[in-house]
């Protein structure tokens, strides 16, 4: 079979959720092996794309290809790993209880969860029960259910909120190393700063990608040194060619 | 088809679920007691008149694993779904069989377990007279089972577990007030009795009422068992269409 170097294909996507146009014919190509981070205020349909990319969202229409099969097909459910923005987990399960599950689901050994739990830095709270842990903590057992499965792409919404610093450049560090080892990683954020651990940002605001560049790329572009800026510098920008609100206007009309 | 690992899958949702249960032990306390104690009450109620506590005694034996199983699944289902594990259930290999499946093993279990302790109670210190205790049995679990299956399907409707526990007395109140434990069926009025016709309760009822009577199965039980069955199929098939995959 002939392996795409691209991991996900999106082409015109437009996704309705209620009654708002919440994607609005978006296209972007993220390459196999890198880490990606999907950038944009709250609200702005970074879940909602994620979640069309896992294959669980309704679309209007446009296509979404990952590792080069349409999202969702049942193949793909151990390959690609989604770890959702609240960290779901049982909470009336202990933190090994909960791995060992989502282990036997993926059809993965005990060692692996051995293993999960050492690289997310749980190994100290395996028989705790999760509904006891910190926010921060729930959610690296969710994202450990994750790396036990090993798969190639991993969807994950907001990993890092909440965390500490200290955490934070730990997980980015884990981030990294994945790629490096070649599973391609697709990470979202409203924290602009983390863009800078990114190869590459995808900036979405109100549904639409306004830029998709390195981060340095998106220094260079707006003239900006601080990222945050430079969202701000590319948003406003994006906004002269269209007003901020024609994409709640066009859908109500 | 079924795999090795698709067998794995549906015995690792089971065993979480029981899990889950054993963590919460005063929820396990409540389901094995309560009933049993309820029967007591029953008991005592009727004091002096024996014949009826003869009657209703074993349709309440019927009636519990209905309930309770109903109650449970719908609370633990509305949290899977709002949770957001149920979203990730379904991006993983887990097929949507293996998850009911999962699901009808675990409560199934804890519903005999229920039962055995229930009709100990009943058939010891209560004296209560039956016939084939295994034919008790039986229908505890397929009618345990049906509450299973009515609470999977209805917590698609409940968007809280709040909204889950209402519908305990929209579900369940109007066919234990219509099977025939107030008021034996031919008694009804005929919309009544109608309406009892197309309740899966009014089955169970039936049947725990002749098992006081009767020995085995005989041809009637056999049907209320098929129809139970039937109502069964039905009730997880219309369950496993609400777990959709993709939602908008
Ligand atoms: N289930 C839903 N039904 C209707 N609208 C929704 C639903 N979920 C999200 N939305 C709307 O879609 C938009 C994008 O949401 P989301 O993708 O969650 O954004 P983000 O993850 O970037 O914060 C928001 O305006 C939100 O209100
Ligand atoms: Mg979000």
């Amino acid at each position: 079979m002939n392996k795409p170097d691209y991991a996900i294909r999106i082409r015109d996507l437009v996704v309705v959720r209620g009654r708002k146009l919440v994607l609005d014919e978006l296209s972007t190509t993220i390459g196999a092996g890198s880490v990606t981070g999907l950038l944009g205020p709250s609200g702005c349909g970074k879940t909602t794309l994620i979640r069309c990319i896992a294959g669980i969202q309704l679309v209007k229409s446009g296509t979404v290809e990952v590792l080069g099969e349409p999202a969702g097909v049942a193949t793909l459910r151990r390959r690609v790993a989604y770890v959702t923005q609240a960290s779901s987990v049982y909470p009336d399960l202990t933190v090994v209880q909960n791995l060992e599950y989502f282990a036997a689901l993926m059809d993965r050994s005990a060692s692996d969860v051995v293993t999960a739990l050492d690289q997310v830095g749980l190994t100290a709270c395996r028989t705790d029960l999760t509904g006891n842990l910190s926010g921060g903590q729930r959610t690296r057992v969710s994202l450990a259910a994750a790396l036990l499965s090993e798969p190639e792409l991993f969807l994950l919404d907001e990993p890092t909120v909440g965390l500490d610093p200290v955490l934070r450049r730990d997980l980015w560090k884990l981030f990294g190393d994945l790629a490096a080892a070649g599973h391609t990683l697709l990470v979202s954020s409203h924290v602009m700063d983390e863009a800078a651990r990114c190869e590459r940002v995808l900036l979405l605001r109100e549904g639409r990608l306004i830029a998709d560049d390195t981060p340095d790329g998106l220094r260079r572009q707006s003239g900006q040194d601080d990222l945050e800026q430079a969202f701000l510098t590319l948003a406003e920008r994006a906004g002269h060619t269209e007003e901020p609100n024609a994409v709640q206007e066009r859908q109500a009309s | 088809m079924i795999t090795k690992q698709s067998a794995r899958r549906t015995s690792a949702t089971a065993k979480r679920v029981l899990q889950q249960l054993g963590h919460d032990r005063r929820s396990v306390a409540l389901m094995l007691v309560v009933p049993a104690v309820l029967l007591i009450l029953f008991k005592y109620v009727y004091t002096g008149n024996a014949a009826l506590f003869d009657q209703i005694g074993p349709q309440l034996l019927g009636i519990f694993p209905f309930i309770i199983m109903f109650l449970v699944t719908s609370v633990t289902m509305v949290r899977e779904r709002t949770s957001g594990t149920l979203e990730r259930l379904l991006t993983t290999p887990l097929a949507r069989g293996e998850l009911i499946g999962g699901y009808a093993f675990a409560f199934g279990s804890t519903a005999l377990l229920q039962s055995v302790v229930t009709t100990a109670v009943a058939l010891g210190p209560l004296s209560m007279k039956v016939n084939s205790v295994w034919v008790i049995a039986v229908f505890a679990i397929v009618d345990a089972l049906l509450g299973t299956a009515l609470g999977l399907l209805m917590s698609a409707f409940a968007r809280t577990e709040f909204q889950a526990v209402q519908f305990m007395p929209a579900i369940v109140l109007p066919q234990l007030l219509l099977c025939g434990l107030l008021n034996p069926r031919p008694e009804m009025a005929a919309v009544l009795r109608w309406i009892s016709n197309v309740l899966p309760l009014s089955y169970v009822t039936d049947a725990f009422t002749r098992a006081r009577t009767v020995q085995g199965l005989d041809a009637q039980m056999w049907r209320d068992l098929a129809i139970l069955a039937g109502c069964l199929i039905l009730a997880l098939g219309l369950a496993s269409t609400t777990l959709r995959r993709r939602t908008p």
